[in-house]
């Protein structure tokens, strides 16, 4: 049986109370920190700002993460107290999003390929119809991320918009430019 | 390394495509930049989205189900209560989360919200002149069954004025979130009510390229979910990207 899929629409401005409801006195499903207690890794943190096409940062985003564990396996099941590999979080008055997380594993690719240690991110708006995919590389993995398949997909001057970098604080910077000069490179998943 | 990654890597390329998905249907999903759309103005990405051929990073995903229902239930009517029922139109909504393939997408996670009655949300940034309701919070969760089947209960939303335009008001909707089997499956959408006159004036609404496509996110009134003396249904079936189909299934 074919069936066809159903349309995305906006997530629109109010969807805080449900999404990222802390605030409003519920747990949400997924929070800023992956980190669980005995969870192997190296802890990071990842901070950016999301933009719009003037530059203005978008204040009334979600951020979702998906990403593998140290080891390069992506958690199956999502149980409180432990690693889910999934993190979600809005952006605040200054359009910035932050995570606790851990460095991930290499995991398998396409072929007998692997891939670079990444994250997936997704980031829903109000003005987006659709939410947009985007992947983030981390610059201190310069070999892994040569032999990586998506990044070699990407036209090579715009492979910077993907990759994190590591400030002095120790935080790895991800900016997303929805548009303008330094649009971030989205994928069609 | 683990065994899982041992027996995903390696694989001739021929059959990595195991579990991957079909794409995104871009006929059906409206475009990112919407001249109609004010927001998508600044909000849409301008150059072309590069497609990624699937791995294990889009084709897993988190495994969100019961015990992520946490204090927001399937009953948006009992969630916020103080000091007695919301007020509004009491319904039941229901149906099934399915694959293009048309089966069931099992012990899947549903996120919902919605306006009150009329037509106020919760959120602290809604301005709209119409009352809060104290005993209404709008936002709940529900997990499908075995068969991919989802209901709850919660008040008709009313419609709402926004400034997209002079004399802008959404239609009545309830706001849904997916995450699907996969990462990619992910889908954020919202549901209307049938003969709603706004429809034909909501430029989010009328973004959906499709006319088909549109009226899918028209729930149906059903006699069947509707329960006597208490409430009356709308169904509601929601298709994420399945798996691709191949002549073997057909
Ligand atoms: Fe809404």
């Amino acid at each position: 049986m074919a069936l066809k899929q159903t349309a995305s629409q906006t997530i629109g401005p109010f969807f805080r109370y449900c999404l990222t409801p802390e605030s409003y006195g519920h747990a949400g499903i997924a929070g800023a920190s992956l980190q669980a207690p005995g969870l192997k890794g190296e802890k990071i943190r990842i901070a950016g700002r999301i933009f719009d096409g003037a530059a203005a940062p978008v204040t009334d985003a979600v951020v979702e993460i998906w990403q593998a564990d140290a080891e390069g396996v992506y958690p199956e099941t999502a149980e409180p107290g432990k690693f889910a590999g999934f993190g979600r979080t809005g952006t605040d008055a200054s359009g910035q999003f932050q995570f606790d997380t851990i460095k991930p594993g290499t995991v398998p690719g396409r072929g007998n390929a692997w891939q670079a240690p990444h994250i997936g991110v997704i980031v829903a708006a109000r003005g987006m119809l659709g939410h947009i995919f985007t992947r983030l590389y981390f610059a201190d993995e310069e070999v892994a991320n040569a032999q990586d398949q998506v990044l070699a997909s990407v036209p090579a001057d715009r492979r910077r918009t993907l990759i994190a970098t590591r400030g002095a604080d120790g935080v790895y910077r991800f900016d997303i430019y929805l548009q303008g000069d330094d649009e971030t490179v989205f994928f069609d998943v | 390394m683990t065994t899982k990654n041992m027996t995903n890597a390696g694989l001739p390329e021929n059959e990595m495509p195991k579990n991957e998905l079909s794409a995104r249907d871009w006929s059906v999903h409206p475009p990112y930049f919407c001249e109609t759309y004010k927001s998508t103005v600044l909000r849409s990405p301008r150059q072309k989205l590069i497609p990624i051929d699937h791995t294990l990073s889009e084709t897993s995903g988190p495994g969100y189900g019961e015990p992520s229902i946490g204090t927001l239930g399937p009953d948006l009517t009992k969630s916020a209560v103080k000091n007695g029922l919301p007020l509004g139109e009491r319904i039941i909504v229901g149906g099934r989360v399915l694959g293009e393939d048309g089966r069931p997408v099992p012990h899947t996670l549903l996120e919902i919200w919605q306006a009150n009655a009329a037509g106020r949300y919760v959120h602290e940034a809604d301005q709209h002149d119409a009352p809060l309701d104290p005993n209404f919070l709008g936002a709940g969760r529900c997990v499908t069954d075995a068969d991919g089947r989802y209901s709850f209960i919660s008040i008709k939303p009313g419609a709402y004025p926004w400034l997209n335009h002079p004399n802008a008001w959404r239609p009545a909707h309830i706001h849904f979130s997916l995450l699907g089997p996969s990462f990619s499956t992910r889908l954020i959408t919202q549901m209307f009510f049938p003969g709603d006159p706004l429809l034909p004036l909501d430029p989010i609404y009328n973004a959906v390229p499709d006319e088909e496509a549109r009226s899918r996110l028209v729930c149906d009134f059903s006699i069947e979910l509707t329960k006597p003396q208490w409430a009356l249904g709308y169904s509601f079936d929601i298709v994420l990207r399945g798996k691709r189909a191949t002549p073997m299934e057909i």
